[in-house]
């Protein structure tokens, strides 16, 4: 009661001195330094005189005095804001904003308020941002307002709305003013009214707003209107929701297309089933992480390139492995599967503790580049940048390989050694160097997987050992042989994976799409889209 | 007939090992038990453990090698039946503790009054009668691995992508049973064990009376494979292996025939478990490790798939190398596992008994030289 | 399901692998006790029509009725071959592991289920049939030799023992003189008349004088369909069928 009186001494105030802003303004600082006198009655009258004021600077002055932060150097009598930095405070001039050097704690007295002061410091400050210059403060403060309605606020939103030039805070002022009609005595007309308005906001706050209004509403129709608007926007907020998990699946989907697009290569072109397919990713990681190390110490301006520079690398190196391995053990044992899945996996354990021996088995730091820090927003959906950065990368990884497939003659010898080898071979195709070059690609792709890797997950020596199984998932899912069927097989299962997570919790959520998998194995053997005809068997 | 069946499949050879197998199950407890420390013959009871741990394993190789060597599965999940065995024994062995626990509850055990559990889970039932833990050992890995394998054999999944289900499924219920709610001990498993059937679980008498079960077990595994694989079910076996195809236009009906062995190595792999965690003293999800499973299928490559004798070998030489490298050089043990891996693939594809095999064919075609030679030499006109 | 006193009865089968049509409306009698050679031009589905009697493919449309009363679209290979219809393959595919004794044993007719093998040893009357088919196709020396190190023409052998020992009602069997010499293909000839005395074959097969020495009715398939039927001289003389073969 008390702090709807004071506010509605204070708007009201505010609207009949608007005309006097300027001639207000020249005494800011007397008004400071009634602020700093006195008892706590006589602090409100000064607060309530700062905001009269309309001055923009008083805001921030405001804000410190709230925040605990608004001293008064004992030396000089100046008023200042302090903001710690270390065991001392960093100083700047209340009223010029100019800095005051630093001081301790012992050589400052600070501004004492309590709680009922800081309410009206909050709404002051709400009152003072209204009128604000910036933009992007009026819509804070139209936000403020929206989510803590006060009544007293009506006239001067109804003011600052005939006033507004921009657009969009327009529209914030116009939904603060609706909240505020709700929270007050306005006709149900008017109310119902409101309701649509807040209604179409849409958001958290539009449905805490709604509920409030109708957990209050003494008439019927009012409250009728208000549960059926909140009804809609619970709707709209699912809708979003799907939406954004929908998202967070395609991120998953395209890590794990990243990571399953090479292993698709190899054992769709050779029929090699490489357990080590994992380390290469880990490689590849690793790479990132070398090279970061060496930018970092010698080059550090290079920074937000070390992603782009560590790219070639990490697919030389992994593809380089890649072919090594395939001359050296893989070539052996063609015609044997089984046989190969051994070896690799035990090329796999050599690999993982290789790495650990010259890297160490914990956690490397591996940073982001700048572009790729921060998010936005899509409606609902929060997207960040780095998500976003690696759904495109993986899309154009998949497209080069596609076009690599479709038409270069690497790939068409390799399409012709995965359909159809003797036959290949007797055309004059080179089986061995293709087999090495397959295997390389397919590696060096897993070196880039591990790049992208290295911004969302832990870079460790076990870092490959999370992926192995999800790849052969993925391969196994969307049919061998099958690039189409790699990127379906990755999408779905991603989102598939997201959207089981509210429900049944990360670990159960994985369990229940491996089970899947395997239930659809039964039904389909041969993967979503596989490769028809005698010559496949 | 069931002794002709039993007695059949086993040569001279093998019947000179299983018997090696009971002997060493024999006399090692023996000269624990009833020489005193001092001799230079007594066994510690250390070594007691480390042997009987190694024929556990041997019985799980033997185990793989019945679905991998002689039916051409390669199960990469085997790991998850010989765990899911231990935990059977492990529930056995966790309510036999009764009130001796940390906390003093005489039904739960500690870890489930750490969790606030009002009551025991039902699937806990039964637990505490051995009779029933037993029947759980060998009825639970079989209805999983009964399971698994209807589905996937009656699909024709074959191969690797068999290998990689298989894999999935070791690695989907080690996820699960990491999970502290399902009631089994959580990540930290179950241990602390106290008594088995009645007897102190520590002691030197049971250690002696559980290295010697696991040799009888092992020994009854290699009689019981021997008989199958001898037989005219055994030669049907191995042509499923070699050209399932052409077994199913002869009329045979190869889904049972891999159920079958499936199922029966489930079986001995959870009783291999079983037998294991005792003398381990402790059961935790990482048993599940698909790692576990794959180095299981090492042991036999090692030793030679498709014989009998070559799994517990394998078995053993390949443990006892990793016991000694992890203490001796420990970073070096992965190193060392996984060019093991690639070398017997590479180079020695029948393992330990195919390079004996070469060996004795190669002096065997020598003697032949030797004796033609020697008879040319006669002949030859003085 | 149309009664028939056919043995084999195909009627409008068509087969599709990705819109190639492997087998398009093929229809097709076979009578009990019948011989018939199947010839055709490469890709004219000859295959494809035993992956479809035998239950390895199965067929887009058409009926496919064994014994006038068994639908063999519904069923699988082991249940097929259980009914009585055996194959033999163009790749001889004998158990390489196992020796020529233990692959006629387990081509024996009879026991299939695995709990009877565990416990059966083979049976006097087993052992007999086993030495009997061994005389047949004459390798009674080699019986305990390892199949991997016959030669291609006593695997193909072997291969037809093995169909004996499955004693099927129908034999069918594909290409089995490719890759013999002129003695072994006259041979295989009086081997499969034998044969025919106590069964119904269908005989797949390129070379000309093999078939003439069957001298049994020819049924000719071109691009999936049957093209023409008759006595070997008879659809020799077809014009459609000299522009198939002989080319335009």
């Amino acid at each position: 009661m008390f702090l709807l009186r004071s506010l509605a001494v204070l708007f009201s105030a505010l609207a009949s001195l608007t005309i006097a802003v300027a001639a207000l303004a020249a005494d800011l600082q007397s008004l400071v330094t009634n602020l700093t006198a006195g008892s706590f009655g006589d602090r409100e009258t000064a607060i309530g005189a700062l905001a009269a004021s309309g001055d923009a600077r008083a805001a921030p002055i405001l804000e410190a005095l709230g925040a605990g932060q608004l001293y008064v150097r004992t030396s000089d009598k100046l008023v200042v804001i302090g903001k710690p930095s270390g065991n001392q405070l960093t100083l700047t001039e209340a009223v010029s904003g100019a800095a005051a050097g630093t001081a301790t704690e012992s050589e400052l007295e600070r501004v004492r308020v309590n709680n009922r002061l800081r309410g009206i410091i909050e709404a002051a400050v709400g009152s003072l941002t209204l009128m604000s210059p910036d933009a992007r403060v009026r819509r804070g403060a139209a936000d403020s307002l929206f989510k803590r309605p006060e009544p007293a606020a009506l006239g001067p939103l109804d003011a600052a709305i005939a006033g507004e030039k921009d657009a969009r805070v327009k529209q914030a002022f116009t939904e603060a003013r609706a909240a505020v009609v709700l929270a007050s005595d306005a006709t149900v007309p008017q109310k119902v009214e409101a309701i649509a308005i807040v209604r179409d906001r849409g958001d958290r706050e539009a449905l805490s707003v709604l509920q409030g209004a109708a957990n209050n509403a003494r008439e019927p129709e009012v409250k009728a209107a208000a549960l059926a608007a909140a009804e809609t926007v619970r709707q709209t907020l699912a809708a979003w929701e799907a939406a954004q998990n929908v998202w967070y699946g395609i991120s998953l989907g395209s890590v794990l297309l990243l990571a399953a697009i090479g292993l698709a290569i190899t054992f769709g072109t050779m029929g090699v089933i490489n357990m080590a397919h994992g380390e290469m990713v880990m490689l590849g990681a690793y790479t990132t992480f070398v090279v970061q190390e060496i930018i970092r110490t010698s080059a550090p301006h290079l920074f937000d390139a070390s992603l782009l520079i560590a790219l070639p690398l990490a697919f030389l190196v992994a593809g380089g492995v890649g072919i090594l391995i395939e001359r050296g053990i893989i070539r052996f044992l063609y015609g044997r599967p089984l046989d190969t899945l051994l070896a690799t996996w035990g090329l796999s354990l050599v690999l993982q503790q290789a790495v650990r021996s010259i890297f160490g088995s914990s956690n490397r730091e591996v940073g982001a580049p700048s572009w790729m820090s921060g998010a936005f927003q899509v409606g609902q959906i929060n997207v960040t940048y780095g998500r976003l950065w690696i759904v495109i990368f993986a899309l154009i990884v998949f497209a080069s390989l596609i076009l690599l497939l479709r038409k270069t003659s690497l790939g068409l010898y390799m399409r012709a050694v995965t359909q159809n080898r003797p036959m290949a071979s007797a055309v004059g195709i080179r089986t061995p160097r293709v087999d090495a070059l397959t295997f390389g690609l397919g590696s060096g792709i897993a070196g880039l997987a591990g790049v992208a890797l290295s911004q969302i997950d832990n870079v460790s020596p076990n870092l490959g050992q999370g992926y192995i199984i999800d790849s052969f998932m993925v391969v196994v899912f969307g049919g061998v042989g099958n690039l189409f069927g790699t990127l379906i097989g990755a999408l779905t299962l991603g989102v598939v994976n997201k959207f089981l997570e509210p429900y049944a919790g990360a670990v159960l959520g994985k369990i229940l799409v491996l089970v899947f998998i395997i239930l659809f194995i039964q039904r389909r053997p041969r993967g979503l889209f596989a490769l028809k005809g005698r010559s496949v068997e | 007939m069931i002794t002709r069946f039993l007695w059949q499949g086993m040569g001279p050879g093998l019947r000179l090992f299983t018997l090696l197998v009971l002997a060493v199950g024999i006399l090692l407890p023996l000269a624990n038990q009833l020489l005193p420390p001092t001799s230079p013959f007594h066994v510690p009871a250390w070594v007691l453990q480390l042997i009987g741990k190694y024929l556990c394993y041997a019985l799980l190789a033997l185990a793989v090698d019945l679905v991998w060597g002689f039916c051409g599965i390669l199960s990469l999940g085997h790991g998850a039946f010989f765990a899911l065995g231990g935990y059977c024994m492990g529930m056995y062995l966790m309510r036999q503790i009764g009130s001796r626990g940390v906390y003093g509850n005489p039904l739960l055990p500690d870890f489930m009054v750490f969790l606030n559990y009002k009551q025991l889970p039902w699937f806990w039932h039964g637990f505490d009668q051995f009779w029933f833990a037993a029947i759980m050992i060998v009825l639970v890995p079989s209805v999983l691995a009964f399971a698994l394998g209807w589905f996937a054999f009656r699909s024709r999944v074959t191969g690797v992508y068999l290998s990689i289900i298989t894999q999935a499924m070791t690695f989907a219920l080690m996820l699960a049973f990491f999970r502290n709610d399902m009631g089994l001990g959580g990540n930290n498993g179950m241990t602390d064990f106290k008594e088995i059937l009645g007897f102190p679980v520590q002691a030197d008498g049971t250690r002696a009376a559980l290295c010697f079960a696991s040799a009888v077990a092992l020994a009854l595994g290699l009689v019981i494979s021997a008989a199958i694989v001898g037989s005219r079910f055994g030669k049907a076996l191995t042509a499923v292996r070699d050209a399932e195809s052409r077994m199913r236009f002869l009329g045979y009906r190869v889904e049972g025939f891999k159920l079958f062995v499936f199922v029966l190595s489930a079986a001995m792999s959870g009783v291999a478990g079983a037998l294991y965690v005792p003398q381990v003293g402790i059961i935790n999800p990482s048993e599940f490790a698909p790692g576990n499973s794959i180095e299981a299928v090492l042991w036999v490559a090692v030793g030679g798939r498709g014989t009998l004798i070559g799994p517990v070998i394998g078995a053993f030489l390949v443990n006892f190398g990793k016991t000694w490298l992890t203490g001796a050089l420990p970073e070096f043990w992965l190193f060392a596992l996984g060019a093991l891996f690639i070398v017997v693939t590479l180079l020695l594809p029948k393992g330990i008994m195919g390079l004996w095999g070469q060996i004795r064919d190669r002096s065997q075609a020598r003697k032949a030289q030797g004796a033609k030679s020697g008879a040319e030499k006669a002949r030859v006109p003085a | 399901m149309r009664s028939t006193s056919a043995l084999l009865y195909l009627s409008g089968v068509t087969v599709s692998f990705d819109g190639f049509k492997a087998l398009n409306n093929l229809s097709l009698l076979v009578e009990p006790g019948e011989m018939r050679a199947i010839i055709g031009p490469n890709g004219a589905g000859k295959t494809t029509m035993m992956d479809v009697i035998t239950g390895k493919t199965r067929p887009d449309e058409g009926e496919v009725v064994f014994d006038g009363k068994s639908d063999l679209t519904k069923l699988d290979e082991a249940d097929i071959a259980t009914l009585g219809i055996g194959r033999k393959f163009q790749k001889p595919t004998v158990f390489e592991t196992h020796t020529v004794r233990d692959n006629l044993l387990l081509a024996l007719s009879g026991i299939r289920s695995w709990y009877k093998l565990l416990l059966a040893a083979p049976t006097k009357a087993e052992k007999d049939r086993l030495d009997e088919i061994l005389t047949i196709i004459r390798m009674t020396d080699q019986q305990h030799m390892l199949a991997a190190r016959l030669s291609h023409g006593q695997k193909q052998w072997l291969e037809i023992g093995m169909l004996l020992a499955q004693d099927p009602k129908l034999l069918l069997v594909d290409e089995p003189v490719a890759g013999m010499t002129d003695v072994e293909t006259e041979t295989t000839a009086q081997v499969l008349r034998e044969i025919n005395r106590s069964h119904s074959v269908v005989v797949v097969e390129h070379d000309m004088s093999f078939v003439r020495a069957l001298g049994v009715k020819v049924t000719v398939l071109h691009e999936g369909s049957m093209l023409a039927e008759g006595t070997l001289d008879q659809v020799s003389a077809d014009p459609r069928v000299v522009e198939v073969y002989l080319g335009r």
